[in-house]
């Protein structure tokens, strides 16, 4: 079974469908990219499939270890190992993120019927992983993503991504603002939780990621659909000949 | 005698006239003090009487209508009996703030054997407001019940208080241990009124907690009190007040406070219970150099109504305030802050800002904001800002999609909010002790 099945989804906002018929495979382990112009329906797949409200799926399933998604709150998937690094991670002021983190686990821990995490070994373990990452102690004092950086936000969602260990790791274009050594240690950070059980699908627009981390599929996604998938060939013919050829297939 | 109002409801208005003057009269053999003191009251309720309960064309009270809110002013509570007195105890006990100095009223009655009166250190004089107004040289203290501004709820509380207490820090003093007055409501459908004062001589410090809590089973009650604080030059006081009252109860707390030069005034107010309450607070920074921090928030579901009406009076020169207030109301909760800043002609360098925020948790609940400045020096820094909104839907999800429940991620959030506000507390337990108030307020929405 896979671990990530969205069949003929068809997705609205506000009355005009964004998502038309959209089918995407993802199986335990696997890396995938997604690719495609601005505007084709990448976030808005992401926002989907970890419950975004706002959005009318009108037809489709989302299926998540052979079970439907659609109907569970984004808390419920979270539990369940779904992760969306965002885009745009927002800013959330009075809130530090260590508190964040530690109420965050302990919230999907719950869910999941295990025990909390004590302070201590909270502590612990994420100043362990926010040392890898290379994000400083303070920023951990911080508001969440208050004041922070454009890198330092996307590295935030990588340190996030590494304390919760989801099985199903969305992307959103992590590779977006990011210096080239950030960008490195983010690759790593990616690299070092791939796993037999973990599956990624990274969003982005450039293949400078996928030199670190190397997918086993590309996706271009065109006007709302999944338009072709090769292997990780694909995403350099795209690097050199651009869209122009699947906007017609679309 | 309002006419037009007269007219159009002449039942209700006649009703609520005949009720109130039967409150006084038959009050009127238990309430401390004779001679002067009588006739001070006397002509309070005549004040009180000509304009009766505040509504909504006296601009003071324009969003607060308690015509509408309160109807009328019910009978004054009995004295509390032995039974009365332990259902107080449990209360008291629930809101106790650890290691400080208890002053228990209950029902607007003052009660040594819930109080620590004994537990005193030197330098802090306590006496009850009833004790002072018996005692032989009452005339000398017939200023204590002397009101000092026009508002029909404080004449009516100068008519009818039945007790207080009458807190005296002397100079140089600094309290070791925090006091912390707390009023029980045991009786239902039933008033009381206290008048408290609260004098810190020059240079003296001291910490001082006010909570207003309800004895199980006790509702319906209207809590008219009355607080006069003076703080002495160079003195420094931390006050907190909680209202925690019964959700169908009336709170109105009125607060008159003078500041001296290089005093330091740290004020906190909470409301987080009652179906109506009002807390109006007419401070003025009296003397040159004095410093004001003064937060609050208001917490409102159902269709509780909270109005904090401030009055900051800078009438000496070099003098700083700072204001940060939050309220979020849930339901059909009505939240209501007025903030008024004066900078008198003499109060060069005044530095006054004033902020108001509300948060609004649902399509029903409602807020009305009215930040004002009177300005009449011409060196001075003077600002104010009010907003209401609702939570941004955007940190909901994202907190979802990290595994917070609807319910934790609002709390989470709502947290944030008042922090905002919380984080002037300077005192360190005292926060906590805030903090703490606001997660039963929290507790109780799930
Ligand atoms: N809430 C919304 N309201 C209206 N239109 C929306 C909304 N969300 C997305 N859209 C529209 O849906 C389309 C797809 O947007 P989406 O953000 O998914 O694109 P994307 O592929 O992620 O683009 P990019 O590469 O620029 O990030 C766009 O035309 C966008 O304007
Ligand atoms: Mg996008």
């Amino acid at each position: 079974m896979p671990l990530l099945e969205v069949r003929n989804l068809h997705v609205c906002v506000e009355g005009r469908e964004i998502l038309h018929g959209l089918d995407l495979t993802v199986n335990a382990g696997e890396a995938h990219a997604i690719m495609g112009p601005n505007g084709s329906g990448k976030s808005t797949l992401g926002h989907v499939i970890t419950g975004k409200p706002g959005y009318q799926v009108t037809a489709g399933q989302i299926l998540f270890k052979g079970e439907d998604l659609l109907a569970l709150a984004p808390d419920q998937r979270a539990a369940k190992g779904i992760f969306l690094a965002f885009q745009y991670p927002v800013e959330i002021p009075g809130v530090t993120t260590m508190n964040f983190l530690r109420t965050a686990l302990n919230a999907q821990r719950k869910a999941r019927g295990q025990s909390g995490y004590s302070t201590p070994h909270f502590l612990k373990k994420a100043r362990t992983v926010a040392k890898q990452l290379n994000i400083p102690q303070s920023m951990l004092k911080r508001g969440v993503n208050v004041g922070f950086s454009g890198g330092e936000k996307k590295r935030n969602e990588i340190l996030q991504m590494a304390l919760f260990e989801p099985s199903m790791c969305i992307l959103d274009e992590i590779d977006s603002g990011l210096d080239i050594d950030a960008l490195r240690i983010v690759a790593e950070g990616i690299n070092a939780m791939r796993s037999q059980d973990r599956s990624m699908i990274m969003i982005t627009h450039y293949q400078r990621l996928l030199n670190y981390v190397v997918p086993d599929v590309v996706n271009v996604m065109s006007k709302g659909r999944v338009v072709k998938s090769g292997d990780k060939q694909l995403a350099l013919e795209l690097e050199a000949s651009g869209y122009a050829q699947f906007e017609n297939a679309a | 005698m309002d006419l037009v109002l007269a007219k159009a409801m002449p039942e209700d208005k006649a009703n609520a006239e005949r009720a109130a003057d039967n409150v006084f009269a038959a009050a009127r053999g238990r309430l401390p003090g004779v001679g002067r003191i009588a006739d001070i009251r006397a002509r309070a309720f005549e004040a009180y009487e000509r304009v009766g309960l505040p509504h909504r064309r006296v601009e003071e009270w324009k969003y607060t209508d308690l015509r509408v809110l309160m109807r009328d002013v019910l009978l004054l509570a009995d004295t509390p009996d032995a039974s009365a007195l332990r259902r107080a105890q449990a209360a008291v006990q629930q809101a106790a703030f650890k290691g400080a100095i208890k002053l228990v009223l209950v029902d607007g009655v003052f009660v040594p054997s819930l109080s620590d009166v004994a537990k005193l250190g030197k330098g802090v004089i306590v006496r009850t407001l009833r004790e002072v107004l018996e005692s032989s040289a009452s005339d000398a203290m017939a200023g204590l019940v002397l009101s000092t501004t026009a508002d029909a709820m404080i004449s009516l509380n100068t008519a009818m208080a039945t007790d207080g207490v009458v807190v005296t820090i002397t100079e140089g003093t600094a309290l070791r241990r925090p006091l912390h007055v707390i009023h029980v409501a045991t009786a239902s459908a039933a008033s009381h009124f206290t008048r408290s004062y609260l004098h810190l001589d020059d240079r003296a410090q001291g910490t001082v907690l006010e909570s207003f809590v309800a004895a199980e089973s006790a509702g319906g009650y209207q809590a008219n009190n009355v607080k006069i604080v003076l703080v002495g030059n160079q003195a420094g006081l931390s006050h907190l007040r909680v209202r925690a009252d019964a959700p169908d109860a009336a709170n109105i707390s009125s607060e008159i406070i003078a500041v001296g030069s290089r005093a330091k005034l740290n004020l906190f107010d909470m409301a987080r219970g009652g179906a109506v309450s009002r807390y109006q607070d007419f401070i003025t920074l009296a003397g040159k150099e004095a410093e004001l921090s003064m937060n609050g928030v208001n917490l409102l579901m159902e269709k509780q109504h909270a109005d904090t009406t401030l009055v900051v009076d800078h009438a000496a020169p070099h003098c700083v305030s700072r204001q940060n207030f939050r309220a979020v109301a849930d339901g059909a909760g009505r939240s209501v802050f007025q903030g008024r800043i004066i900078a008198r002609p003499d109060a060069q360098k005044t530095d006054a800002k004033m902020t108001m925020r509300v948060l609004l948790l649902s399509d029903q609940a409602e807020a009305d904001n009215k930040p004002e400045l009177e300005i009449f020096a011409d060196d001075v820094n003077c600002s104010h800002g009010a907003t209401s909104g609702g939570l941004d839907e955007s940190l909901l999800f994202y907190l979802g999609a990290r595994g917070l429940s609807e319910n934790d991620a609002q709390a989470l959030l709502i947290r944030a909010f008042l922090g905002e506000a919380i984080e002037g507390i300077a005192n360190d337990n005292l926060r906590d002790f805030a903090t703490a108030q606001t997660d039963h307020w929290l507790k109780a929405r799930r």
